[in-house]
């Protein structure tokens, strides 16, 4: 069953063997596609479709699957009332999507953000940056692998750049190592 | 010109080195800081602006000071454990927030909610934008020059605020919204204090009217201040009264309705220039509509339960965990594994006061999501700063960053 049934065919005939309709979930059509016809898919969407509107551009990150990264872009037309899910995966060695910036402008500061939080490049983009981190942060915090509390980054003068003290705290799952006299929640003391 | 040499790479520097291209400009150009901690910026945003004398050739936005790692704190919490951490998204309408991300979890677990829990959660939605709106228009105005109606705003939030306080116990950080209902019920005397609330606030609303809509100063300020033409409204990805300022008619509660908006008679009141002035304008009159939803909602308010029918994944009552073995095995499961929420991708979006609010929920089923991220309109409202911004005068900055009313708590994450 599928919401869109003639969209869903004009366009997995026309990119046939790289275009994927999901099952429908909660009403909801998402597409999965092959990376390299992200640019001419959502170029079709947007102007014979009326995809006016990209809503949220997202990445997510499978640790230990391969590919290792998926690529999530919502799509709303303010014409037909539609919603859609165009989602690509973009592997560990090849960390690279082009971007879509030329097509909604709001796609600019989406993948600044995913490039900042997931390490993803967007090929095309004009000011790729990081924008919620500070420029010259080594890591990329969102990954699977990059600790909840953050690791000590070597920028000299900036405050807060200890990881964050969880012991104690709500996230634990092991208890910190604490001598027997004292209360067992209590934060060890700083060696 | 004096720039200084800095060796971090920063958007200081940037604009600087474009600032070494010759413009065809009259004397020097200056670069200012209009830093993080600044009455006017709303929040902790920084503006590195270019100027030439009066006139701004550009703006940079630099943010990320309230950036608190909510979407990777999600990815370790348990469904009703983010809870408060919606709160503090757009920490001015703190129950929408939680209304929008229950009414996100529950689309994922396939849950339909009651229907005293839907009205009750549109009257909380509808509390939190005259909350909101009035906390936008005053702060607005203010940074204009019209200090008094700060303070006009602000003896009616803390009408509101006394409400929430007796509904969910907090002022600011309800967290009063469960996944698949709510926390409690209403308590005693609460319609009541809905009901002379309404009563009263049209009154004000003429007031603070009266004082700016046809102010020469107040419309001077801001008329042709800040245009945003529909076209860039649209692919800038703004929502909410600035893209209705725009003239696009589309309001969520209308078009894609939730908590059966559908069933309630509002009007969606639409600009037409798209500058400052509109969206002041558009902001006091759906103070006026949600006066309007909060009298339907009031009227139809019906007896029931305010929770699903799940006892898997709804918290059982205390005095059944406290006597009975099937209800304390029950708490202990939700309270240590969370909600048994199935496989899948969701997006759901509300309309929050300052847009679209929108959760991605990518779960794998289980108790924790695998991502969640949330589509701020604070942050697609803002990315339209370097574009509107050009060609302004410096004292229109101000103007623009109060309509946007943007919130950098929701912006930064």
């Amino acid at each position: 069953m599928s919401l869109f049934p003639e969209l869903n065919a004009k366009f997995a005939e026309r990119f046939s063997g790289k275009l994927t309709v999901n099952p429908v979930f909660r009403e909801e059509t998402t597409w999965a596609i092959d990376p390299s016809i992200l640019v001419p898919l959502l170029t079709a969407l947007r102007d014979e479709e009326d995809f006016d509107f990209l809503v949220d551009v997202s990445g997510v990150d499978n640790f230990g699957q391969e590919p290792r990264f998926e690529m999530v872009y919502e799509l709303f037309s303010y014409k037909t009332l539609k919603n859609l899910r165009v989602k690509t995966w973009v592997s560990e060695d090849h960390l690279e999507v082009p971007t879509v910036s030329h097509l909604w402008r709001t796609a600019d500061w989406h993948e600044r953000e995913t490039y900042d939080m997931m390490g993803i490049h967007f090929a095309g983009h004009p000011d790729l940056r990081r924008i919620l981190m500070w420029d010259g942060y080594p890591y990329y915090p969102l990954r699977k692998d990059f600790p909840l509390e953050g690791k000590v980054s070597d920028l000299p003068d900036l405050a807060f750049s200890n990881v964050a003290p969880l012991e104690g705290g709500p996230f634990v799952t092991s208890p910190a190592d604490l001598s027997a006299d004292r209360e067992p929640r209590a934060r060890p003391t700083e060696i | 010109m004096a720039t200084t040499e800095l060796e971090i790479p920063d958007s200081l520097k940037r604009s600087a080195e474009a600032a070494e291209h010759s413009f065809d400009t009259v004397g020097e150009k200056m670069i200012l800081n209009m830093g993080p901690s600044h009455p006017s910026t709303h929040g902790v945003l920084r503006i590195v602006l270019e100027l030439d004398g009066e006139e701004i050739l550009k703006a940079t936005p630099d943010i990320g000071y309230l950036h608190r790692g909510d979407e990777k704190i999600a990815e370790n919490m348990t469904w009703t454990q983010f809870i408060p951490y919606t709160d503090r998204l757009d920490y001015l309408a703190p129950l929408a927030n939680n209304v929008a991300y229950t009414c996100a979890v529950e689309k994922l677990m396939g849950y339909e909610l009651t229907p005293r829990a839907k009205v009750i959660r549109v009257i909380c939605c509808e509390l939190a934008r005259i909350s909101a709106h009035l906390l936008g228009i005053g702060a607005y105005t203010m940074d204009c020059g019209a200090v008094t109606v700060f303070l006009y705003t602000f003896t009616e939030r803390e009408k509101i605020y006394n409400l929430i306080e007796v509904l969910t116990g907090a002022r600011f950080t309800t967290s009063y919204t469960r996944v698949g209902g709510l926390a409690r019920d209403l308590p005693p005397g609460f319609i009541q204090g809905v009901k002379d609330f309404i009563d009263q606030f049209p009154g004000r609303v003429d007031e603070i009217d009266n004082l700016l809509t046809r102010n020469r100063i107040f419309v001077d300020r801001t008329k042709d201040v800040g245009v945003i033409s529909r076209a860039d409204a649209i692919s800038y990805g703004l929502t909410g009264p600035n893209l209705r300022g725009s003239g696009v008619e589309f309001d969520l509660r209308r078009h894609r309705p939730y908590l059966d908006y559908d069933q309630y008679d509002f009007e969606i009141p639409t600009g037409t220039v798209g500058d400052a002035y509109d969206r002041y304008l558009i902001r006091m009159e759906e103070l006026r509509q949600s006066v309007k939803i909060l009298r339907q909602a009031l009227d139809r308010l019906p007896e029931g339960p305010i929770n699903v029918e799940d006892p898997k994944n709804i918290m059982p009552k205390k005095h059944g965990v406290m006597t009975k073995m099937e209800e304390l095995i029950q708490q202990f499961m939700i309270v240590t594994q969370g909600i048994d929420a199935p496989a899948g991708e969701v997006y759901f979006s509300a309309e929050n006061p300052k847009g679209e609010l929108g959760f991605y929920i990518n779960s794998r089923g289980g108790g924790v999501p695998h991502r969640l991220k949330i589509r701020a309109p604070s942050f697609c409202n803002l990315s339209i700063v370097p574009h509107v911004m050009p060609g302004q005068m410096l004292s229109d900055v101000v103007a623009i960053l109060g309509s946007l009313d943007f919130v950098m708590g929701e912006c930064d994450r």
